[in-house]
């Protein structure tokens, strides 16, 4: 078990060194950043910049001082703003929050009784009902989900506020439709996964064997397929999470709500290299953690690796 | 004991299964997208890059007085009262004819995403097959590059490479490739770890086979289910990636009539209640999107073994 | 003679046909009947129908599959009709199951007393001490070493052929008056499997329940049964007394079955059926076993055989077999 542990965490460092490498070498490639700044046509002004930022040095020295920097839990500061990457983060991070976590909440409230009932009506109407919905939430872009919502609830029917975040991320009205159309398509992705792993375990021989015993349904269907059933769909959703939290940016563009979504592309967009690297970095840190508590996760839950 | 019976022999599958067991519904909205697509400078009416012509007559009754150049700007469909280009969907900002440019618009989608993921199946499957089959060094760094690839979500993945490669449909080709060979190779890997213990491929060791033989000719028909099964799931996802990047600016650039650009163009029209601009773009990406999946789901119910029902 | 504990008559149980047509008929008028503390052993292909028996009167019959038509007695009741409800109490206390592949009939996230207590805490109302009591009896009826200690384990940690004796713990927990084997020595070692076997007879001398031996080794079913059906593409095409069968098997199929066992000591090489095993689909006009058999004449291809009466509860359905002797 200590072991197992030992060898995942071993495994979850060499994958971030590779990643923090993969995506410092790719910035890089963007161009040259002292261009994206006013006044950039001077060259010893640019000169300057680089200089400032640390450009003029050989790629490995770059590197050897980044990797330096972020073993001591420095993340780097913003060519752009000049403020550090993790404070730039933490202030975009409310705004995120709250649209992510809503949009988690719907996704898990919509998708995961739609998908069980799939499960235990398999080929029925309610079956086609919950793959249709699954469907369709897989296959339309949310931000056409976001404009469409936009044209409906704001325009047309002008029930709801379309743009920005209103007083601070907590404004419901504000938060709905952004959530809504944030949230279908992970519904869509739960309904899937519940539901296909629910069948897997209901098809399986000891769930046939709990029904031959004659064991009341509820028991049959709460004890042993929803516990059977729960790994994967806990997996997806903390990975849904993480990236509705990070990766909102159409929604973010077409609601007019900037988060980190939108902090890291505008980085991308300016080749701000600190900034692109270290929310990239965040957000491989929050990944690489989700797996292991996954894992850690499957190892307190399944007797299999828990016990001998 | 030996079996007393004689040998079982499990029905076969039908390859060909009767026509009424057909997915019609994706298989008629894709045959007639890709017959869009393929025949667009038949088909469509005005050319894309350009402003639908028309006469003094419909520009006076526009902006009340004719002039060279005139063009009917978010000119609503036909079949709306105001349309005065009577085009079949619209014009867009500038006056270009809204069918023409989804016909053409669908060229785009169908090849930038079923070439990328083309190549990223290609990529993928081969680097699966040496991870799995060609030692552990391979294996090692392989498998090490896949997870942290896969750390990453696409998305993030997609907009970053856009930002280096720059706008552009072949571009967008490499990005998909990129981006989503991982899938494929922790896939392939997993499945040939566990056919390289098989007796056929023992048999081949022990015979002298050479390695890259057997990958060829025992590993990868092997593999070929799950990677197809695979390129269904992902088909439909990077037709929607190439949406958000052209909607975000760093996919296909303008004047191209990428579904994404045209939405991400017409926003202004959009708040002042002009629905048709974003829902004829809109509804073409779902569609496609929905008929790559319902066949996807159809041919994965016949590929994956482990989705046969009883 | 008191009457039997289960008697099926004229079953019929048919599944949908995925692709498109007429449902296919997976059990086709069968009829036999069980009595307390026998042992009927079911030999058949597989696809012959011999599972969708058991699933029928358990009716637990897969997706796409339903009872056609015929009638199943257990105890007096009436099975086909049973609200579902009822059928559910009826199933684990009355009737329990035991599946082929022990490695995949236990769930791996509960452990062996959980999963052997359920019949118990379930139809006869156990908890706690008496519980955990009965549990480690049903554990010692099945020779599970230091059951005391063994029930507190998971299943991946005992060996195919503990697990499948926990299975048959689980199967007794309810008191049942009949158990339904399918296959259940298939997955394991020969070694294994005699003892397995052993077991099963022990048990049932014990208890006094009532057996269905579902099977396709026909060595099995000498070693186990009193009397043996043999299935056909759905249909029941002979059942007699273990010794009458195998002694004197009048169906072709039996008689080719019975070729087609290795015998100690015989230099004759092994006969192989020729032929395949029909399509369910595609199943032909009369006899569905004419295309191999080889006495097949005119009346095989027009018309379904008649059952022929051999004794009591002795029968055969062959155009060409003789009646009873009696």
């Amino acid at each position: 078990m200590i072991r197992l542990v030992a060898k995942r965490a071993g495994i979850a460092v060499v994958t971030l060194w590779l990643l923090v490498s993969a995506v410092f070498c790719l910035v890089r490639f963007t161009g040259d950043p002292s261009t994206m700044m006013e006044g950039a046509s001077d060259p010893q002004y640019a000169a300057a910049l680089r200089q400032r930022w640390g450009l003029d040095r050989p790629y490995v020295v770059q590197y050897g001082l980044y990797l330096r920097n972020l073993a001591e839990g420095d993340f780097g500061s913003s060519f752009q703003k000049g403020l550090p990457v993790t404070t730039l983060y933490f202030q975009s991070l409310p705004t995120s929050l709250v649209l992510g976590f809503s949009a988690f909440l719907i996704s898990l409230a919509v998708g995961v009784p739609l998908g069980i009932v799939s499960a235990l009506k398999v080929n029925t109407a309610w079956d086609r009902v919950g793959t249709a919905f699954a469907l369709t939430g897989l296959s339309i872009p949310n931000f056409v989900v976001g404009l469409v919502l936009i044209i409906l609830f704001g325009v047309e029917l002008n029930w709801l506020p379309v743009m920005g975040a209103g007083d601070g991320p907590f404004d419901w009205r504000h938060l709905v439709l952004p959530a809504f159309a944030l949230g279908w398509y992970f519904s869509g992705n739960m309904v899937r996964v519940t539901r296909s792993s629910m069948l897997d375990v209901l098809r399986s021989d000891y769930v046939r064997l709990v029904r031959i015993k004659g064991v009341p349904e509820w028991v049959v269907l709460v004890k042993h397929a929803l516990v059977n059933a729960l790994i994967p769909i806990v997996t997806l959703a903390g990975l849904n999470l993480i990236i509705m939290v990070n990766v909102a940016v159409p929604i973010e563009v077409v609601f007019g709500r900037p988060g980190i979504g939108t902090l890291l592309f505008d980085g991308m967009m300016n080749r701000d290299f600190p900034l692109v690297q270290g929310v990239v970095l965040m957000i491989a840190i929050m990944v690489l953690i989700l797996n292991l508590l996954t894992d850690f996760l499957y190892a307190w839950l399944d007797p299999r690796i828990r016990v001998g | 004991m030996a079996d007393a019976v004689a040998v079982d022999n499990p029905p076969r599958r039908r390859l060909l299964p009767r026509l009424t067991s057909l997915p019609w519904i994706p298989l008629v909205f894709l045959s007639l997208l890709i017959v869009g697509a393929v025949f667009a400078p038949l088909i469509a009416p005005h050319r894309p890059l350009d402003p639908v012509a028309v006469t003094a007559a419909q520009c006076k009754a526009a902006y009340g007085q004719a002039f060279d150049g005139c063009y009917i700007k978010d000119d609503p469909p036909f079949f709306i009262a105001g349309s005065i280009a009577k085009t079949l969907l619209g014009t867009d900002y500038l006056g270009r004819d809204i069918f023409s440019r989804l016909l053409y618009g669908a060229r785009i989608s169908l090849f930038v995403s079923l070439v990328g993921t083309t190549f990223a199946g290609v990529l993928g499957t081969a680097l699966g097959l040496i991870a799995g089959y060609m030692g552990p060094i391979w294996q090692q760094i392989i498998m090490r590059l896949t997870d942290a690839w896969l750390t990453l979500p696409p998305l993030i993945f997609a907009i970053l490479l856009s930002t280096i490669r720059g706008p552009g449909i072949g571009n967008i080709v490499i990005i998909l490739a990129v981006v989503f060979w991982c899938g494929y190779t922790r896939l392939v890997y997993a499945e040939v770890l566990s056919l390289r213990q098989r007796d056929f491929v023992l048999l081949a060791e022990i015979n002298g086979v050479s390695r890259f033989r057997i990958m060829r000719r025992h590993l990868l028909p092997n593999v070929l289910n799950t990677v197809v099964v695979y390129f269904t799931l992902i088909v439909g996802v990077a037709i929607i990636i190439e949406s958000i990047l052209s909607f975000l600016g760093v996919g296909v650039p303008p004047p191209e009539p990428s579904w994404g650009l045209m939405i991400a163009q017409e926003r202004d029209g959009l708040l002042e209640g002009k629905w048709w601009l974003v829902a004829w773009p809109g509804l073409a990406i779902m569609i496609l999107v929905l008929s790559a999946n319902m066949l996807g789901d159809w041919l994965r119910v016949r590929l994956d073994p482990h989705f046969q029902g009883p | 003679m008191a009457p039997a504990l289960l008697e099926v008559t004229d079953l019929h149980a048919e599944f949908r046909n995925r692709d498109g047509g007429a449902p296919l008929s997976a059990v086709d008028g069968v009829s036999f009947d069980l009595h307390q503390g026998e042992t009927l052993g079911v030999v058949g292909e597989s696809g012959s129908g011999k599972t969708t028996i058991a699933h029928s009167i358990i009716r637990m019959l897969p997706p796409g599959g339903r009872i056609a038509g015929g009638s199943i007695r257990f105890d007096g009741v009436e099975l086909t009709t049973l609200p579902a409800r009822d059928m559910r109490r009826l199933r684990g206390a009355e009737v329990a199951m035991i599946l082929q592949d022990p490695m995949a009939s236990l769930d791996p996230m509960f452990t062996i007393f959980d999963q052997v207590a359920e019949p118990a805490r379930y139809h006869r109302g156990l908890r706690g001490r008496a519980l955990v009591g009965e549990v480690a009896d049903l554990l010692r009826q099945v020779r599970i070493p230091s059951p005391k200690q063994r029930m507190r384990d998971y299943p991946h940690q005992m060996s195919g052929g503990q697990r499948q004796r926990v299975v048959g713990a689980a199967a007794l927990a309810g008191r049942p008056k009949l158990i339904i084997a399918d296959e259940p020595t298939t997955s394991l070692d020969v070694t294994v499997q005699r003892q397995y076997l052993d077991l099963l007879k022990t048990l049932q001398r014990e208890t006094g329940v009532a057996l269905i031996f579902i099977t396709h080794d026909l060595g099995i079913v000498a070693k186990v049964c009193d009397r043996v059906a043999v299935m056909y593409a759905g249909r029941m095409v002979e059942q007699r007394p273990v010794e009458r069968l195998f002694h004197d098997p009048r169906h072709p199929y039996t008689q080719a079955l019975l070729r087609a066992m290795p015998k100690l000591g015989s230099a004759e090489p092994l006969f192989a059926i020729p032929g395949q095993a029909p399509n369910l689909a595609a199943l032909p006009r009369g006899c569905s076993f004419q295309s191999r058999c080889p006495q097949a004449g005119a009346p095989c291809l027009a018309e379904r055989p008649p059952t022929v009466a051999l004794g009591l509860r002795q029968e055969v359905q062959c155009h060409f077999a003789e009646g009873a002797p009696s």
